[in-house]
C-alpha cells in the first residue's frame, strides 16, 4: 500500500469518525443545559429574558466544540496538506 | 469544493488579488455607512420620524440595553465598537438572501480580524478604565500562579471567537452547496432559513461575548456583582 492509498483511507475515516464522536458531547451537553434552562424558566418565569440569554450564550459555547470538530472534518476532507503533498507530482506542481 | 469566498477570485494582478472576501466585505461597508448617512440626514426629536429612524433608533437602543445588562458601566462608550460588531456580522449573514453573495464571515480571514480586534479592544477599555497597573493586576488576580493561564485563556478565546463564527457561517453555506447537488427544491429553502437564523444568533454570541470580555477587564475588584469567569472555551 503506497503512501497516496494510505494518507487517503487515514484522511477519511478520520474525517468521518472526527465529526461523528465529536457530536455526541455537544449534543449531551446541549440537551442538559435546556432542560435545566426550561425547569429554571417553569421556576421563575419572571426571570424570562435573563435565562433565555444566559442559555443562547451557553449553548453557542457548547456548540463552538462541535464546530472545531466540523472545521477539522472538512480541513481533512478538502483542504489536506499531506494529500496536496502527495498529490502533487500528480497534478503537476 | 468551495471552502470560503477567500476562492471567488474576481480580478488578479500579480499578487493582488479582489477576492469574494474584500469585494463583499467592503459592499456591506458601503451599504451600512451610505445607508445610516442617509436615514441620519434629518433627524427629528418630535412624534412624528420616518420610519427607518425609528428602525435605526430600535437597533442602537436595544444594542445599548444589552451591554448595560451584560454590566457595562457607561454603554455609551462602547455602543460604537460593540455595535459594529454585532451590525457587520448581522448584515453579513442577512444578505445572503441575495443570489450570488457568499458572506464575507465564511472566510478565516476576517472572523480572525474581527477576533484582533477584541483581542485588542479588551486591553484598550481595560487600562482606559482601570488604569494600566490596575489592569495588569488583574492577571494575577486570584494567585501569582494563575498568570501564564490567564493569559493562555486570554489567547485561546479569542481563537475560540474566530473559529466559532468561521465554523458557523462556512457550515451554513457548505451545507447548502452539498444539499443543492442532492435535493434541488425544498430542503435547501429550509436549510438556508435555518442558517439566517443561526448568523443571526452567532452575531448576537459574538458581540456579547465581546461585551462580556470587556465587562470582566474593566470591572476591577470594586463590584461585587456577579463574577465573569475568564472561560477557555
Amino acid at each position: 500500500m503506497d503512501s497516496t492509498t494510505l494518507i487517503a483511507i487515514a484522511s477519511i475515516v478520520t474525517a468521518g469518525l472526527t465529526i461523528a464522536l465529536g457530536s455526541i458531547g455537544p449534543a449531551l451537553g446541549e440537551g442538559r443545559a435546556v432542560a435545566t434552562a426550561l425547569s429554571s424558566l417553569a421556576q421563575q418565569p419572571d426571570a424570562a429574558t435573563t435565562i433565555t440569554r444566559t442559555l443562547f450564550v451557553g449553548l453557542a459555547m457548547i456548540e463552538s466544540i462541535a464546530i472545531y470538530c466540523f472545521v477539522v472534518s472538512m480541513i481533512l476532507l478538502f483542504a489536506n496538506p499531506f494529500w496536496n503533498h502527495v498529490i502533487a507530482p500528480a497534478v503537476g506542481k | 469544493m468551495r471552502l470560503s469566498p477567500d476562492q471567488m477570485i474576481f480580478w488578479q494582478h500579480g499578487v493582488l488579488k479582489l477576492n469574494g472576501t474584500i469585494a463583499f466585505t467592503w459592499g456591506l461597508m458601503l451599504v451600512l455607512a451610505v445607508g445610516s448617512k442617509l436615514v441620519t440626514r434629518r433627524l427629528s426629536t418630535g412624534l412624528h420620524r420616518s420610519r427607518w429612524q425609528n428602525l435605526l433608533e430600535i437597533i442602537v437602543t436595544g444594542i445599548e440595553k444589552q451591554i448595560a445588562e451584560v454590566g457595562l458601566r457607561h454603554p455609551k462608550k462602547y455602543l460604537g465598537f460593540l455595535g459594529t460588531l454585532f451590525l457587520f456580522v448581522a448584515s453579513a449573514s442577512l444578505c445572503t438572501i441575495i443570489p450570488g453573495y457568499e458572506p464575507p464571515t465564511g472566510s478565516l480571514s476576517t472572523t480572525a480580524a474581527l477576533a484582533l480586534c477584541v483581542l485588542a479592544a479588551v486591553p484598550f477599555y481595560g487600562i482606559q478604565e482601570e488604569g494600566l497597573r490596575g489592569y495588569l493586576k488583574s492577571y494575577v488576580e486570584p494567585t501569582v500562579i494563575m498568570l501564564p493561564f490567564n493569559i493562555i485563556s486570554e489567547l485561546s478565546r479569542t481563537l475560540a471567537l474566530a473559529v466559532r463564527l468561521f465554523g458557523n457561517m462556512m457550515s451554513g453555506t457548505m451545507i447548502l452547496a452539498i444539499l443543492l447537488t442532492i435535493t434541488p427544491f425544498i430542503f435547501p429553502i429550509a436549510m438556508s432559513v435555518l442558517g439566517l437564523l443561526t448568523g443571526m444568533v452567532q452575531a448576537y454570541i459574538f458581540s456579547i461575548l465581546a461585551t462580556v470580555y470587556i465587562a470582566a477587564a474593566t470591572r476591577g475588584r470594586k463590584s461585587t456583582a456577579a463574577p465573569t469567569p475568564k472561560t477557555t472555551a
